[in-house]
């Protein structure tokens, strides 16, 4: 007879434990965190996505404006330092790597923006459909590169604070113990307006 | 410092939400004229246009006019009323908002994450630039919006035929479908294991209180906690019959144009 009420007495602590658990937050923390990761790599998607147009519309630049070198070098120069930094999911407690991946991805904002400012020059490739195109690609591009920093800031944020405030801080302190603040993007110049595209 | 630290977060919450606070009008149906620039026949034409194209695909197209874009960019805002309204159903994201301030003399045709690949960017650049951009120029918001929406539907039900298997289901919907159903698994389980435990302990005559008062704390505990989850898991907020957004989501696709 103990033993049929010590087994009675298991499954109402297992029933208990479950849902206090997750009722005062213990799958909190975990969840944005995984929200926060994910958000990490939509962004670094979008960056991608741009990485992906640039060859295609250096190509098209080049055949109307080839004199312009320099801009077109500095364009595929910021390009290949911009894809070859990687942040891992793992990583993103590290304010430097955020910022080295940022810093290089402004680079190329700033470069991009460099090369439709002086494609205005051009009637012929401004007319051009395939350039149109990638125009608006590329403008579509940015602004979901900006919507998915914003989430992402956002997950941070979410994150950030259930670490600090009550009743998450509880787990944090104790269960999730070695889980560190991630790091926001900093705001730097140029990095959050779009390259300027005037029709 | 330490007891500061989470007044501090909570303040920065606070301060980030109300940065966000854009005011948006509320989706009253698939024509929402903030601004007041359309002409009553054209709204009518419109509400009819929109609702066969969702009957047909089940795409949500939203035409929406606003008086003030209340600062921020139309990007910005066209997201914001986007995820607000929750255009296109949950699973293929597949709602369209064509937005216009004439205050700011701004347009944009925001795309849900499900239909990016059939309606582009390129392709929204196209439709703002050819068919919009130009009659809003004479002053002719009610022609411009119809040649839009025209437009935009000529693109969407184009290709009816291949647009299914591009509309992308993001991954994290994957976990969400197991968890539906598992929320109202799982107190099933529990319920049963309970069952069990008490059904060999029946003999016992010690055991019956311990039964009865089982039932009458625990059973309903369990239930309503769990099953308040399960409702909130599908509810949705609706408007009492009338026409509602279906929890689609987007990432900023499409494009913006000026006149």
């Amino acid at each position: 007879m103990p033993n049929v009420m010590s087994r009675i007495l298991f499954a109402l602590t297992i029933i208990g434990l479950s849902v206090s658990l997750s009722g005062c937050g213990y799958n909190t923390i975990p969840t944005l965190q995984e929200q926060a990761k994910a958000r990490w790599s939509d962004v670094q998607n979008q960056y991608q996505r741009r990485a992906d147009l640039i060859p295609n519309l250096v190509s098209t630049v080049q055949g109307y404006a080839a004199q312009e070198k320099n801009v077109l070098t500095a364009v595929v120069e910021a390009r290949a330092k911009a894809t070859q930094i990687k942040v891992d999911a793992s990583d993103l407690t590290d304010p430097d790597k955020i910022k080295a991946f940022q810093d290089a991805q402004a680079q190329l904002t700033g470069a991009l923006g460099r090369l439709l400012a002086v494609s205005e020059n051009y009637p012929e490739l401004k007319s051009n459909a395939n350039f149109l195109a990638l125009q608006s690609q590329l403008e579509g591009t940015e602004n979901r590169i900006s919507v998915a920093r914003r989430d992402y800031i956002d997950a941070v944020r979410a994150f950030n604070t259930a670490l600090r405030t009550f009743p998450t801080i509880v787990w944090a302190k104790t269960a999730f113990a070695g889980e560190k603040p991630m790091a926001e993007f900093t705001a730097t110049t140029g990095a959050e307006t779009p390259p300027q595209v005037k029709f | 410092m330490r007891t500061q630290a989470p007044i501090l977060a909570a303040l920065v919450l606070c301060l980030a939400s109300l940065a966000f606070a854009l005011d948006f009008p509320p989706l009253t149906g698939r024509v929402v004229d903030q601004a007041n620039i359309m002409t009553a026949q054209s709204r009518t034409d419109l509400e009819a246009k929109l609702k066969e194209l969702e009957d047909k695909s089940g795409i949500q197209l939203v035409v929406a006019t606003v008086k003030s874009l209340q600062g921020g960019d139309v990007e910005t805002y066209a997201n914001g009323l986007f995820r607000y309204w929750k255009l296109g159903e949950a699973k293929k994201n597949n709602g369209v908002l064509l937005l216009i301030a004439p205050a700011e003399h701004k347009v944009r045709i925001e795309v849900g994450y499900g239909l990016e690949g059939t309606l582009t960017d390129a392709l929204s650049s196209v439709i703002i630039s050819s068919a919009i951009v130009p009659r809003f120029k004479t002053g002719d918001f009610s022609g411009g919006i119809e040649r839009g929406v025209d437009g935009i539907v000529g693109v969407l039900s184009g290709d009816t035929a291949d647009w299914q298997p591009r509309v992308h289901v993001r991954s994290d919907d994957d976990s969400s479908v197991i968890n539906d159903l598992l929320v109202p698994l799982f107190p099933m389980l529990i319920f049963f294991l309970i069952w069990y435990l008490m059904g060999s302990a029946t003999g016992a005559g010690s055991a019956r209180a311990v039964r009865q008062g089982g039932r009458t704390v625990f059973i309903p505990y369990g239930g309503s906690t769990w099953g308040s989850g399960w409702g909130g898991g599908i509810g949705r907020g609706g408007f009492g019959g009338g026409f509602s957004g279906g929890g689609g989501w987007s990432g900023g696709g499409g494009a913006s144009g000026s006149w």
